[in-house]
């Protein structure tokens, strides 16, 4: 039995929705980049996905997008963390439920 | 391609991907997030592209997951405490599942083998990427200067 693009889609899929889970269920900010992370390589795991199973292309455009979305991804962490960081100075907690200062 | 692989592969990455959402210890769940990478990584190797497996490898878990973990100590007087959890998440990313996998099992085109394409080689990448988008691979590089510069900037301490 050889993969068809179709199980590669449920597994991309499966791998989306357990970030979704880990970005909307918990109240630690860290879990939810952890998760965002997660949606994001499933993201790229459909383009090379679809660009492996769509036929010859010159240039390989699936794998390029894939890899600045790498990069951007990269990039997100990094601010991303670093306002983690940057928060928990203010509120001493890291629970996104506690930072309401501007909660009407 | 081969089956048996792929469904190692898949689960073990699965597995590490729950086990990243639902371990309670911040710790383990970084490390399984690492794990899980390493899994999305073979999943490329697996379809031909070993340039970004690579890249994925450095890149995630080179970089990301070393942040991750470096966040978690520098913020550890808050992490031994549990935060609760939100169960109306769960039913929306069961809800959001159920929905991809309709939609992708009705879809009768997407039952196709893998074509025989000659092997990528870094070469093609590199070429592509100097040529046809020399402009995108000039605004990423400002990206990332701008998104390090920024993430300094946010750590650096406050003047009282």
């Amino acid at each position: 039995m050889t993969p068809t693009l179709q199980v590669f889609l449920l597994v991309s899929a499966a791998l989306f929705s357990i970030g979704l889970l880990a970005a909307l269920s918990r109240r630690h900010a860290i879990f939810i980049l952890i998760g965002i992370e997660m949606m994001l390589a499933a993201a790229n795991l459909n383009f090379i996905a679809f660009w492996r199973f769509g036929g010859e292309h010159q240039p390989p455009i699936g794998v390029i997008i894939a890899l600045f979305s790498i990069a951007i991804a990269a990039a997100e962490a990094a601010v991303g963390l670093a306002m983690v960081i940057a928060v928990y100075r203010h509120y001493r907690t890291t629970n996104v439920d506690q930072f309401d200062r501007l909660h009407g | 391609m081969n089956g048996a692989a792929f469904i190692v592969i898949a689960i073990s990455t699965l597995a590490a991907a729950l086990a990243a959402a639902t371990l309670r210890k911040l710790m383990h769940a970084a490390l399984s997030f690492a794990v899980a990478l390493v899994g999305v990584a073979a999943f490329f190797f697996l379809l031909g592209a070993e340039f970004v497996g690579l890249a994925l490898v450095f890149i995630y878990i080179g970089a990301v997951a070393v942040l991750i973990v470096f966040t978690i100590l520098l913020t550890r007087r808050d992490t031994g405490k549990d935060h609760g959890f939100n169960w109306a998440g769960a039913i929306i990313a069961v809800a959001v599942f159920g929905g991809l996998m309709w939609a992708i099992l009705k879809t009768q085109s997407l039952v196709i083998v893998a074509p025989h394409t000659p092997a990528l080689t870094v070469k093609r990448i590199g070429v592509a990427l100097m040529t046809t988008y020399v402009w995108p691979l000039q605004c990423v590089g400002l990206l990332l200067t701008a998104a390090l510069i920024g993430a300094l900037i946010l750590v650096l301490e406050e003047k009282q």
